[in-house]
């Protein structure tokens, strides 16, 4: 409990990346990374929608598991918040912000099913963060994983034209272009321990 | 097709994992030891397998607007079940899944079985369809982990198998080697089995 928040933000971004080190989030990283342009737009609707979400989820648990006692359902509430966000977000995006919607929109049925979201829930409850903690740690979480998608579609923009190995193509290279960017970021670890 | 088609379909030729690219989450993470993986990966065919079975059933009840929520719903019931198990019988393998045994929920095998498979076909060709790609799972966990155990601590199944001349490479016990791994299974496995290039 003794790690502030603002240290948390730094250490879920860098030394314990969502995605580099706790893998989460691989399927929409692997299928929506070709491009820079719809990289960046996922990772910030992931980054918003994980603010939220995180906070809403820690509300949920501490007011409603808790005080009735129904803490096995946390699954269930957790995946219905998620998806109850997403859907009040994707109408309200399109009723006031067209322009946005058309940017941003099409990415948001796909963060239902990005485990991240959920698994960022899922952390906040096992390490027994308070509120403060948690938007950081979402916020942290989602800006480590817009950095991680943006890094992988630059480089695979640039392998476009290179000649690799046909069995590699897609997935493959991709997984170890992301194992190359986690080797790095390794480096990273020990400046703020998380946990 | 035979039921023995519908599981080797699951289990090979349409393999989750390496053909899909689909559930890599957790086939990452969980894959430093062996009995994690193993574990893991039973505890996915068993909700695999019955939420499709589930979902198969109440097939021609559940109309299209609702049915992702409905689907989540069921699979989220079977997850629970499963996390209920683990956290009595094995709470110390339950602690070191954390929350990877909550995201099954949102693994997308679970997802894509279940629009893929299990809501167009009968209940019984649908469990077995579960269990068919539920193998598969664990079958890929199972060949990557045996991998990162053998090298990175030097056992299988918490057994001890190198001796004390072995040295721990480190470097398999964290993330990137799991990348790396999960990478060169893809490319043999294109190369050798689906024969690409």
């Amino acid at each position: 409990m003794g790690i502030s928040a603002f240290l948390l933000f730094w250490a879920a971004i860098f030394t314990s990346n969502i995605l580099l080190t706790n893998f989460l989030g691989m399927c929409s990283y692997l299928s929506v990374s070709k491009e820079v342009g719809s990289s960046l737009g996922l990772g910030v609707a992931v980054t918003f929608v994980l603010v939220f979400t995180t906070a809403l989820n820690w509300l949920a648990y501490q007011y409603l598991l808790v005080p009735f006692n129904i803490v096995y359902l946390e699954y269930i509430v957790f995946i219905i918040v998620i998806a109850a966000f997403v859907q009040l977000l994707e109408l309200i995006v399109e009723r006031y912000a067209p322009a946005l919607y058309y940017t941003l929109g099409i990415f948001l049925p796909l963060i239902t099913v990005n485990c991240a979201i959920f698994g960022v829930s899922l952390f906040m409850v096992i390490r027994n963060y308070n509120f403060l903690q948690s938007i950081a740690f979402g916020a942290g979480s989602g800006l480590g994983w817009l950095l991680a998608i943006l890094m992988l579609a630059g480089i695979r923009a640039k392998l476009k034209e290179k000649l690799i190995p046909a069995g590699l193509r897609g997935a493959g290279i991709s997984l170890i272009i992301t194992g190359i960017m986690a080797l790095a970021f390794i480096g990273f670890s020990g400046i703020a321990p998380i946990q | 097709m035979t039921k023995k088609d519908i599981f080797l379909n699951g289990a090979f030729r349409e393999n989750s994992v390496w053909k899909q690219i689909l559930g890599i989450c957790s086939t990452l993470a969980v894959t430093n030891l062996m009995l994690n993986s193993l574990i893991m990966g039973l505890g996915l065919t068993f909700a695999l397998a019955l939420s499709s079975f589930t979902i198969s059933l109440i097939r021609n009840y559940t109309p299209r607007s609702v049915r992702m929520i409905a689907q989540t719903l069921i699979i989220a019931a079977y997850v629970i079940i499963v996390d209920i198990i683990l956290k009595a019988k094995l709470p110390d393998i339950s602690k070191q899944l954390g929350p990877y045994v909550g995201l099954i929920i949102t693994n997308c095998i679970l997802m894509g079985r279940a629009e893929a498979f299990a809501s167009k076909y009968p209940p019984l060709d649908s469990l077995i369809d579960g269990i068919g790609a539920g193998a598969g799972y664990t079958l890929v966990l199972l060949v990557i982990s045996f991998i990162r155990e053998l090298f990175g601590f030097g056992s299988l199944f918490g057994v001890k198998v190198l001796g004390s001349w072995w040295t721990n490479w480190s470097i398999m016990v964290m993330a990137p080697s799991a990348f790396f791994l999960l990478a060169m299974l893809i490319w043999i496995i294109n190369n050798k089995y689906y024969k690409v290039g």
